[in-house]
């Protein structure tokens, strides 16, 4: 299992959002944040004063993956973040020690198979029909 | 008064209207000082400009039309019209003889909370609001109203020296913008200046406030007239000029300086039209409102730069929008009236009456920076010596709103919303009971 976490431009996390899902990683936190890479400097002017904003907004991704979606996933970021331009971000992976589901208590490999709401909710009837027969 | 003049109903509706136009403006203000300063300011700076529509206005009713406009001497009015004492429904022919007194009174009451209000950019994120209503009052009281009688009163020596001032140039712009420089020298500059970028937290709300200020003008300058007449209608017509002007000259500024039009300068650049043609509006021609507006965003802009290559910190460089631009429309108006344009008026500079108008608006807007910087930097020094007038780093950090009124303008962060009502990080909501210590409820 491992950690991956990448901080890609805003204007391509849609882009990024959509290739992730293509190689089937839908499990995903998302935050925004600011960051300073090699890029130049953005300038603005109040008043004719000349402001320099030292830092770029970015989004940050933290996606937790078994290991045979680890290179999958890299592979999509890559694809759908890159523009060629200083400034497209960095991919950083880290291994992943335990992981947990709160809801049922499940962990580690087991945890992190997604599991939709669809199919939760079709368990839950499975179950309250099994309970219901017996 | 005398009741046998007849009150013009047209007169009157022109006058109560530009009335409540000029206290638009209160707010308009508000919005547009609120969305310059940062966020954890807000309320504090909209309720600096709005403070003055309440004590102003008591002041106003008890002593301050008195002091600026009842019979007295040349320096100062009499107390005979103290609670609006004989200001009632009939006219006052001294000041204007077709509207009822007690309607001048109040188009000028607005005129008096507009200057207080205009102060209170220079002093913005770092004054303690206490401190703030007392300078108000004090201020209003010992240089608002004598200037005011010197310049429009009956008897007032500047007025009979000669010295054109149609709707404030010198008495709320002038005034105003030097009691600014005086008291952000005297508090002393914000601890975060050169160490953090600080940012306009909202330029729509500038924007938006600007337009206000923009349409309430309309009646501080034709309303000024006094009488729904041409005289307010040459008025109307200079202060839309010179506002555009203003604006378009700020415009092509950025353009040529940055190549961006920026928004923030396009409002600055109309307030600053609007207060040059000021003095002017009723005196001149709409041809010279374009040049008196252009050439103050000029000189408006330059006073900027400087000052922003200084360790003075008017937050909102009030001296440079309202002081400047109210000194170069006090002057340019000796430089461009005209008895064509108004008989009541004089002859400028380029009408051939030579530079003695010119001297005299020279000698007004000296001796009005004389009175309102001296007594703006003596009322300061006297509320130090009595009560804490500069709040402390502390409240600076978490800012005013906080520190100063215990609400906030933009109530909790980004977690705390998302957890309802009880907040997810315990910000949010408390319920406070009685027999909670005091010292638990808010900030500071």
């Amino acid at each position: 299992m491992k950690l991956v976490t990448c901080v890609v431009r805003p204007e391509r996390l849609q882009a990024v959002k959509g290739a992730l899902f293509e190689v089937g990683v839908t499990g995903m936190t998302l935050s925004r944040v600011s960051g300073h890479g090699g890029e130049t400097e953005i300038v603005e002017h109040y008043r004719g004063s000349a402001l320099v904003l030292e830092f770029r907004d970015k989004v940050k991704i933290e996606m937790a993956v078994s290991e045979p979606f680890v290179e999958a996933t890299i592979q999509a970021i890559v694809r759908a973040a890159r523009t060629g331009e200083v400034g497209d971000g960095k991919i950083f992976v880290q291994e992943l020690e335990r992981v947990v589901r709160i809801r049922t208590g499940e962990c580690d490999v087991n945890a992190l198979t997604p599991v939709t709401a669809d199919e939760v909710q079709s368990r839950q009837s499975d179950y309250e029909l099994w309970k219901a027969e017996t | 008064m005398n009741t046998a003049t007849a009150i013009s109903a047209g007169d009157t509706a022109w006058v109560l209207i530009s009335t409540a136009l000029v206290m638009l403006m209160v707010p308009g203000l508000a919005l547009f000082y609120g969305g310059l300063v940062r966020g954890k300011n807000a309320l504090n700076s909209m309720m600096m400009s709005l403070a003055p529509l309440g004590i102003v206005t008591v002041q106003w009713v008890l002593i301050g039309y008195s002091l600026s406009f009842a019979p007295g001497n040349g320096f100062i009015g009499g107390l005979s019209f103290w609670g609006f004492n004989a200001v009632g429904a009939g006219a006052n022919p001294t000041y204007a003889a077709t509207i009822p007194h007690v309607a001048f009174a109040m188009f000028q009451a607005m005129f008096a909370i507009i200057t207080v209000a205009l102060i209170s950019g220079a002093v913005v994120e770092r004054m303690r609001f206490p401190a703030y209503l007392a300078f108000g009052v004090l201020w209003t009281t010992l240089v608002y109203d004598p200037l005011a009688h010197w310049v429009w009163g009956d008897g007032g020596w500047l007025r009979t020296l000669g010295a054109l001032d149609f709707a404030g140039g010198t008495v709320v712009h002038v005034s105003a913008g030097t009691a600014a420089l005086v008291a952000a020298m005297v508090l002393g500059k914000r601890h975060v200046v050169g160490r953090a970028p600080l940012v306009p937290h909202s330029v729509p709300f500038t924007l938006f406030g600007a337009g206000l200020l923009w349409f309430g003008w309309f009646g501080f300058n034709a309303g000024s007239a006094l009488t729904a007449s041409d005289l307010a209608a040459l008025a109307f017509a200079s202060t839309h000029t010179a506002a555009a002007a203003g604006l378009t000259a700020w415009v092509l500024i950025d353009l040529i300086r940055t190549g961006k039009t920026t928004a923030v300068g396009a409002a600055t650049g109309a307030v600053i039209g609007l207060v040059a043609i000021t003095p002017a509006a009723g005196f001149v021609s709409t041809r010279s409102g374009l040049l008196i507006g252009a050439l103050a965003v000029v000189a408006s802009y330059t006073a900027m730069q400087i000052r922003a290559r200084t360790t003075l910190d008017d937050t909102l460089d009030v001296f440079a929008c309202h002081g400047v631009a109210g000194i170069f429309g006090a002057l340019l108006t000796g430089v461009f009236a005209s008895k064509v344009v108004n008989p009541a008026g004089a002859d400028g500079l380029i009408h051939g009456g030579g530079f003695h108008q010119v001297g005299v608006q020279a000698l007004a807007v000296l001796v009005t920076m004389v009175l309102s910087g001296g007594l703006t930097a003596g009322i300061l020094v006297a509320l130090q010596a009595v009560m804490k007038v500069r709040s402390s780093i502390a409240s600076e950090v978490i800012g005013l709103d906080s520190s100063e009124h215990g609400e906030e303008a933009y109530h909790a962060g980004d977690l705390g919303e998302m957890g309802g009502s009880a907040g997810a990080l315990g910000h949010g909501v408390v319920l406070i009971r009685p027999g909670v210590p005091k010292r638990a409820r808010g900030v500071a």
